[in-house]
């Protein structure tokens, strides 16, 4: 790394346009660009360097669908072929026939008897073309259509640390409260339990999202958790 | 060139009626996050001078013909309070905002990655609610910092800083006696990183060598405001000590 130069440390807080490295040595991930031989972040974010990867992770944005995500989302209209998915992002998604379920379709069937309009399901995105028109499916487990609950939601990009490390943070939540619990990269997280139990993960979700950036969140958590057992 | 109701000098012993030097611009203030249900927002002072930005978006584009298949579509609207001025402002838009809100978007859509969005819309409004001089320039500012704080993904922040003259003396950041009865105006917003123009409108009469100097003098200029915008929206995530990512 004789010829490439950094310019800023690990966790260092940078603005759009601020220069993050010089030299081809380096390589641009997340939210950061590359223009020539220089490294420039490109939104409000924190610094990831991870050996000759720089990663500017947002505090900010919308949800911009990509392949493989696990999202929540909404159905919003029954079409001829399928149906049409509100993922909480700009863009509309598309759930086709074939990808909805294993279930037989019968021709002419009801299609408001898989999905209706206004349910929920836990979904993973297949495509995402150019021009972002997304396709989803829920054919395989653990996907499926989610019955009753609450949704809650957060920031997308504060999604990472309800999962926490190896979903170390929503496994904790998970036993703490006994509830039923799907996160979307979306930012949308359904919930089931008792109505009790379903409140207390809507404080927890809702302390993460505002105390997303600061130390020792895991553990406030926890004492959280252990709080409201007694 | 005098008009009714013009003071008889602009510059009095070397000073400006508002106490400033030539080339010294008033005092900036910014602060970030100030709408909590916009995506992104910014209230900005210059002087007396005050807007607020809002962003909304990425979002969907209605009406849907107006979606554009290769990037975002980028609307700004500049809005001026009824009680912004001195008279009472009348409500709804003017020739002189839509001009402003053409010109906002044409300064700002060079600092964005549009591409990164297609078939979405970004809304940036700003609302002067106290004017006094520089409100286009302050409108841009403000912009964006707020669109850096709604998460969009850009090039660089955009500056703008007014230049202008009076008296015969080139005056940085025009107040504004200077703007109503002052010899020429010019508007200028950048890119602080790339030093290149986005926006530069002059009205007025100005020399080769005048248009040079107030080139540098801006230039200058924004590097102190682009300062202020960078401390804002560090300063809303800097006070809490990071945890590592996932």
């Amino acid at each position: 790394m004789e010829n490439s130069k950094l310019f800023v440390k690990d966790r260092d807080i940078v603005i759009p346009g601020e220069l993050l490295a010089e030299g081809l040595e380096f390589l641009p991930s997340g939210k950061a660009h590359r223009e020539g031989e220089k490294i420039f972040a490109s939104t409000v974010g924190m610094v990831s360097i991870k050996g000759r990867v720089l990663k500017v992770v947002p505090f900010a944005g919308r949800y911009i669908p990509k392949k493989g995500d696990v999202v929540v989302g909404k159905i919003v209209a029954i079409l001829p072929g399928g149906w049409s998915v509100d993922i909480n992002s700009p863009y509309t998604a598309d759930l086709p026939l074939a990808e909805a379920t294993t279930e037989f379709i019968v021709k002419g069937m009801d299609l408001s008897r898989i999905f209706d309009i206004g349910d929920y399901v836990f979904c993973e995105v297949t495509a995402v073309t150019e021009t972002k028109f997304v396709k989803l499916t829920s054919a395989r487990k653990p996907y499926r259509r989610l019955r009753g609950g609450t949704l809650l939601q957060i920031s997308p990009v504060k999604i990472p640390r309800v999962i926490g490390k190896q979903g170390s943070m929503i496994n904790m939540i998970k036993q703490g409260t006994g509830c039923e619990i799907y996160v979307g990269q979306n930012g949308w997280i359904w919930v089931k339990g008792t109505p009790e139990k379903e409140a207390i993960v809507a404080k927890v979700i809702e302390t993460i999202g505002l105390e997303a950036h600061t130390k020792g969140l895991t553990d406030r958590i926890k004492a959280m958790l252990e709080e409201v057992k007694k | 060139m005098t008009k009714a109701g013009a003071p008889a000098h602009l510059i009095v012993n070397g000073k400006r009626l508002d106490g400033r030097l030539p080339e010294q611009m008033r005092d900036v203030e910014v602060k970030v996050g100030v709408i909590p249900l916009a995506d992104g927002s910014c209230m900005l002072k210059l002087g007396e001078t005050q807007v607020i930005a809002a962003v909304y978006g990425p979002r969907e584009v209605v009406p849907k013909h107006m979606a554009l298949q290769d990037k975002a579509y980028l609307e700004c609207v500049y809005d001026m309070a009824a009680f912004s001025t001195t008279d009472r402002a009348r409500p709804g838009p003017s020739r002189r905002s839509v001009e402003i809100s053409k010109i906002m978007r044409d300064a700002l859509a060079p600092a964005i990655f549009l591409e990164k969005y297609p078939r979405t819309k970004i809304d940036v409004y700003v609302e002067v609610i106290n004017a006094c001089a520089g409100t286009r320039t302050a409108a841009i500012n403000a912009a964006a910092v707020a669109l850096a704080d709604a998460g969009i993904e850009m090039k660089d922040l955009v500056t703008a800083i007014a230049c202008g003259k009076a008296d015969g003396k080139i005056v940085l950041d025009l107040n504004e006696a200077e703007d109503n009865y002052g010899e020429a105006d010019m508007p200028i917003a950048l890119m602080p990183r790339t030093k290149q123009i986005t926006l530069l409108q002059m009205d007025g009469q100005l020399t080769k060598e005048e248009i040079n100097k107030m080139l540098e003098l801006a230039f200058s200029a924004c590097e102190q405001i682009y300062a202020k915008q960078s401390a804002a929206l560090k300063e809303k995530y800097i006070v809490e000590e990071a945890e590592e990512e996932v």
